[in-house]
């Protein structure tokens, strides 16, 4: 799969009272959270991200609470992945559960800028700046994790392995 | 082979021998749901037109209850509806309830070798009972309804020693505090720790869960504490079923030790904006608009009597508002009995009914731009506890309730002599 999208640039440990702060928590329709989307840390973003964009970030990206609805809000605004150097164990889950993309990576917060666009390709676990000039390399999703991913979350997962085992 | 004390839970749940860095689908004893994460498990769970694993299931509404406004009414509602129509009996209505953590250990469910999951991050509070716990999402949770069981990475495991004796006024919480403060908020990424040793051994179970329930800020999976007589004890008349004590083997391999001296531990506090952000609370000395005593991290009756004991005879501070929430009914209740809350209330705090709003940031106590909080909660986050320009302070009660009287964060022992 490949996405070009705006790149949003963040900091290490970008909590979840970041992602999506515990004041919205009394809602959690998708549309809701997603227009609170990452508003401890860039007061613009719910208004200005797009379908395919790319948020990338440094460490521990996610930790604080197990709240499923800091993945929701990001995909609802329609981000295509989270890169990061690395994540916290609740929030790797949760995007993976819910179907988001959740990739690590050593440099992509360095050789990136933010508001740029780049394209990612999810298969190849690669990244490249518009221009071809930048290029980094994205670990591997398990493969346990990736076919979760790929088919929507783990419900959808779990009911296609029922499923298989009824045929 | 040599294991860990996640190794040996995870290898008998899972019914394999199991080793770190392998992934096990294991049986789970029971699954907690909150008021927050309840509604989208819910959703999720009716997809797979099954009934529930009902006797897994336990419902604790907690963040937003007592109601908040009508958005939280309809999630608490959610949660009743849901109970009712699966006849679900571990439903813990408010009044008879309190924080969820607090509950899950007062009721019986924690019990030493157990595999517990729970929709929140503080899960691993039951560590402190010998239980491996963890904190999940709702759509997991919507899975363990269905299915009883989940699949785990099995941890690798950090073991932290303590030993010797603590100084006057140093808890559970400066202890936990202080590994934080030394291994940051990624220090035990996707590992679980033991946290051992003589100091451990002479702490009340209380303040054991205080140093679990934080193992999450250090990003752990689980936070493990050997169980002993003390919690055998704890467990007589209210646990559910029986239970085995399980121990690490003596080789078992580990990631990293660490050695603490118990009197090097001072009373500390962690600064904004993060939990590892740590200093002894004698160097703090900050003014503070808020005391918040409470929360499934310090709500339970021995961090009361402790506040209690240096807040008798004295006021709280002019311009501090003191906030004082017993984490559930029976702390409550106990907490009467004892006469804590006439002192509390003599001293000019503020005293609730088990909630966890303000900790959050949701309400009975939430904070104004540029107001700063001294609290006895988990996270000093980046407008954790009300608007992006407030602050909170991280501390045991003791120290709370010492910066209460004093007006600022200070060692306990300014206010006590």
């Amino acid at each position: 799969m490949n996405v070009n999208g705006r790149i949003w640039l963040f900091g290490d440990d970008v909590n979840t009272d970041l992602i999506i702060p515990g004041r919205y928590l009394d809602n959690y329709d998708p549309s809701h959270l997603a227009a609170h989307a990452m508003e401890g840390a860039n007061k613009e973003f719910a208004s200005k991200v797009s379908p395919g964009d790319i948020v990338i970030a440094g460490r521990n990206f996610g930790c604080g609470s197990s709240r499923e609805q800091a993945v929701t809000a990001l995909k609802q605004s329609g981000v295509s992945a989270v890169i990061a150097r690395s994540f916290a164990r609740i929030f790797y889950r949760n995007a993976i559960n819910l179907g988001l993309y959740v990739l690590e990576c050593d440099d992509a917060d360095s050789v990136f800028s933010d508001g740029e666009t780049a394209m990612l390709d999810i298969d190849a676990h690669t990244m490249c700046s518009d221009d071809g000039s930048r290029r980094v390399n994205l670990t591997e999703i398990p493969n346990h994790a990736k076919k979760i991913i790929d088919s929507g979350g783990l419900i959808p997962h779990l009911k296609s392995q029922i499923g298989k085992r009824d045929h | 082979m040599a294991k860990t004390m996640a190794e040996k839970i995870l290898s008998a749940k899972a019914r394999k021998d199991v080793r770190a860095g392998e992934i096990v689908e294991a049986e789970v004893d029971y699954v907690m749901v909150n008021d927050i994460t309840a509604p989208a498990a819910f959703d999720e769970f009716e997809g797979f037109c099954t009934p529930p694993l009902e006797k897994k299931m336990v419902l604790i509404p907690d963040h937003y209850v007592p109601n908040k406004d009508v958005a939280s009414a309809i999630q608490a509602k959610k949660m009743r509806d849901f109970a009712s129509k699966y006849k679900i009996r571990n439903y813990f209505e408010i009044g008879s309830g309190g924080v969820c953590h607090q509950l899950m250990i007062e009721k019986g469910f924690v019990a030493p070798g157990r595999l517990i999951v729970g929709a929140d991050s503080h899960t691993c509070s039951y560590g402190a009972m010998g239980a491996f716990a963890t904190g999940i999402g709702s759509t997991e949770a919507a899975t363990v309804f269905a299915r009883g069981v989940l699949w785990f990475k099995v941890p690798e495991s950090m073991k932290f020693e303590v030993n010797g004796q603590l100084g006057r006024h140093v808890s559970g919480k400066d202890i936990i505090l202080t590994i934080i403060g030394d291994i940051g908020v990624e220090g035990a990424l996707y590992q679980s720790m033991e946290v051992v040793g003589d100091t451990i051994s002479a702490l009340p179970v209380s303040e054991r869960v205080t140093i679990s329930n934080m193992g999450i800020e250090a990003g752990a999976k689980a936070c493990i504490i050997p169980p002993d007589a003390k919690v055998d004890d704890y467990l007589k008349g209210r646990v559910r079923d029986t239970y085995e004590k399980v121990y690490a083997d003596k080789d078992a391999e580990y990631s990293d030790i660490r050695k603490y001296d118990a009197k090097d531990i001072v009373p500390v506090v962690a600064k904004p904006f993060l939990p590892s952000n740590v200093a002894p609370a004698s160097e703090v000395g900050v003014t503070i608009d808020q005391a918040y005593l409470g929360s499934c991290t310090n709500g339970r009756i021995e961090d009361l009597r402790v506040a209690a004991a240096i807040l008798k005879g004295k006021k709280v501070h002019e311009g501090v508002r003191m906030i004082v929430v017993p984490a559930s009914k029976d702390v409550f209740d106990k907490a009467m009995e004892e006469g804590l809350f006439k002192i509390f209330s003599d001293a000019g705090a503020f005293i609730s009914g088990p909630t966890c709003g303000a900790c959050l940031g949701g309400y009975m106590g939430v904070l104004a731009p540029g107001e700063r909080c001294v609290s006895t909660t988990n996270r000093n986050f980046i407008g954790r506890m009300g608007h992006m320009e407030s602050e909170v302070y991280l501390a045991g009660p003791a120290v709370v309730a010492a910066s209460a009287v004093a007006g600022r964060i200070v060692d306990p022992s300014e206010v006590t002599g």
